[in-house]
């Protein structure tokens, strides 16, 4: 694991509580300090030196927004396979650009505008609070960050532990959607069970809908925020507007139900719900 | 962030796309002066709000001499002007628009938005300009193109003559409106534009393609590269509690309700409104502390929470995850007792050192209604306000 921008005071944070986890931080990119290290994690100018001579396969960026965009292209460039960026605030037509350069390479990119990914137990990547995840079977996506531990914490009083817990950011052009992290769930054994939160703005939610009706057979159970969201304003995440019409909890809910898939109607209930749904299976 | 009509087409004249000649004026005289440095002819004169649905409220009007501008411009400024979008209080005019007459033979309707299912810019086009487009697309979806532009070409010109073409536009039209799209693309690529409206785009009495009413939005995180663009901010337009509220680095939205509502994070924040309203309360705002609540950003979301007179309690949701229990537990104390708190305030904490701080909150002498759970806070707030 590298990071990008390990200098910054996120990025040194986090780089040190990853670790203490037990992720394997073998590396930090910061153009200029090469040569130096922060607590012991060599630094490299480049990602690709840096993936030459650590052998990281995968990146996480604390750079600020300005410079976010190019950090996501670096590390896709330097042929790193996973690139999680935290970043909240990067110019939406940098994440055209983003998307479109990363079509011609390998890299999976999850966010920007996110916690990161954590596999409870073994790898901790981003700003989670580690301690509140349990080990255990069940898959969590979502948008939000703090929303995500809420549920998560709901989960783990409940003795249910996750696989892993997925969190796709909050902007309206992300590396992974919905539809992705529910693929990578559906294919793995390590997961029966799928929390999928989600909120206003955007189509992701309607379709993956679409996509669990066709191809999931594990229970999912979903939570949508912004029932309560005036139209038009943007609630925090720059991809939480409903705008055109479009992009209601109410539609996502709609749609979420039509496909079969349970719907906690208040937060409070999200793990209950996923509870009732793995009893339901049992 | 949005602007004014007679901004976006100052904007989009200098990119190359046709807008007809017109000025701005904020006082009856100056729309005299604006319609007689159009040269005489016909003029519209249209408010200047960030609403839409002008026309129909009467906030638009055809003037023939600079005597009929200034009389409807001495009609319209200083008072607020109602529309099917600004809600019932309406807006204050502050500014009028004399522009000169275009004569209408079709109007269409072009937009250029971020598709996100495609994660690029996408153009939307239909023949049935001057129309609201959501209706069109609930009515008529057949009558909505949308073509979704590829990064690394743009609006390359045969896509724009597709589009014309589509639009049943002919001749000497198709060229010039295939400049004209290509001319709003590369405006919106360069102002880090979220959203360029042309409604109508009209075709004249002579042949020519011509912007008749522009709307541009710019996405917020697009600003810090933009001074031009900020300087084009009007704070009249906007909720001077959500201004106050952009000076801390707060995420803040005005709503109906009377539950203040406080809470670390977008998604929670929503949540949070939406559990009240499950309770039977309705949020008064939606407001995002964000992940590094110091003492001073307490206070500050408290006072504009406070601010607001509808608000007759107030609940706290925080998981701290870096953002520490104790810490947040401080700065509601030293906040409550700056602001001289009055009404319930419930207070919901879990994550890192949640211990110390309700430890914090009870020993404090501040009445704080403890919550065990997001149930139990959104229960006992909407309890304590009846």
């Amino acid at each position: 694991m590298l990071t990008q921008g390990i200098t910054g005071a996120t990025g040194q944070f986090h780089t040190r509580a990853c670790r203490e986890y037990g992720t394997q931080m073998v590396g930090g990119v910061v153009p200029g300090k090469g040569g130096t290290d922060f607590e012991g994690i060599p630094i490299f100018d480049t990602v690709e030196k840096a993936r030459r001579e650590t052998g990281a396969n995968a990146s996480v960026i604390y750079v600020p927004p300005a410079f976010a965009a190019d950090a996501i292209l670096e590390a896709a460039a330097a042929g790193i396979e996973l690139v999680i960026c935290i970043t909240e605030g990067i110019p939406v037509l940098d994440m055209v650009k983003v998307k479109h350069y990363l079509k011609s390479t390998g890299t999976r990119l999850v966010g920007p505008n996110c916690p990161g990914v954590i596999t409870p137990g073994e790898c901790k990547i981003g700003i989670m609070p580690g301690y509140i995840h349990k080990q255990g079977d069940v898959g969590v996506v979502s948008r939000s960050g703090t929303l995500t531990y809420e549920a998560v914490h709901q989960l783990t009083k409940l003795g249910i532990g996750q696989s892993t817990c997925i969190g796709i950011g909050g902007d309206p052009i992300i590396g992974t959607n919905h539809v992705d992290a529910l693929s990578l769930f559906n294919a793995d054994p390590g997961t029966r069970a799928i929390v999928m939160i989600g909120e206003i703005g955007g189509t992701s939610e309607e379709e993956a809908a679409d996509y669990i009706k066709k191809n999931v057979k594990k229970p999912v159970v979903a939570f949508i925020a912004g029932q309560t969201a005036p139209k038009g304003r943007r609630m925090g995440h720059a991809g939480a507007i409903i705008s055109g019409g479009r992009g209601t909890a109410a539609d996502k809910i709609a749609a979420l139900k039509a496909a079969g898939i349970a719907v906690a109607m208040s937060p409070a209930d999200i793990g209950t719900t996923l509870k009732a749904a793995l009893d339901g299976n049992a | 962030m949005n602007i004014h009509e007679y901004q976006a087409k100052q904007i989009l004249a200098r990119f190359g796309a046709p807008v007809p000649k017109g000025q701005a004026a904020s006082t009856p005289d100056e729309a005299a002066a604006a319609f007689a440095a159009l040269g005489g002819g016909a003029a519209v004169i249209k408010v200047q709000i960030h609403a839409g649905g002008r026309g129909k409220a009467g906030g638009v009007n055809v003037v023939k001499s600079a005597d009929e501008a200034r009389e409807f411009a001495a009609k319209m400024l200083a008072k607020p002007l109602v529309t099917h979008q600004t809600g019932p209080q309406g807006r204050v005019v502050r500014r009028v628009y004399v522009e000169e007459a275009s004569q209408v033979a079709r109007e269409l309707y072009i937009g250029m938005v971020i598709d996100r299912s495609t994660a690029g810019v996408s153009v939307i086009a239909s023949t049935e300009g001057g129309m609201e487009i959501e209706e069109v697309a609930k009515k008529t979806p057949e009558k909505i193109i949308t073509e979704p532009i590829n990064p690394l070409i743009g609006v390359s010109g045969f896509i724009g003559r597709k589009i014309a073409f589509a639009l049943g536009l002919k001749d000497k039209q198709v060229g010039q409106f295939a400049n004209m799209l290509a001319a709003l693309y590369r405006a919106f690529w360069e102002t880090d534009a979220s959203l360029i409206e042309i409604n109508p785009l009209v075709v004249t009495g002579d042949g020519r393609v011509v912007c008749l009413d522009a709307k541009m939005s710019f996405d917020d995180n697009g600003l810090f590269r933009h001074p031009e663009i900020r300087e084009l901010r009007d704070a009249d337009e906007e909720d001077p509690a959500e201004t106050e509220a952009a000076k801390y680095d707060l995420s803040y939205v005005n709503l109906d309700g009377n539950i203040g509502c406080m809470v670390n994070g977008a998604g929670l924040a929503m949540a949070t409104m939406d559990i009240v309203k499950y309770y039977g309360a309705e949020p008064a705002n939606f407001l995002d502390v964000g992940g590094g609540a110091s003492a001073e950003k307490v206070a500050a979301a408290f006072r504009i929470l406070l601010s607001d007179k509808r608000v007759k309690g107030v609940l706290i949701n925080i998981f701290g995850g870096i953002m520490r229990c104790d810490v947040l537990a401080d700065g509601v104390v030293k906040a409550a007792r700056e602001v001289k708190l009055s009404v319930p305030l419930v207070v919901r904490m879990e994550g890192t050192n949640v211990e110390q701080g309700k430890a914090i909150l009870k020993d404090s002498g501040i009445k704080v209604i403890a919550a065990a759970d997001m149930a139990d806070a959104a229960r006992r707030v909407v309890e304590a306000i009846r």
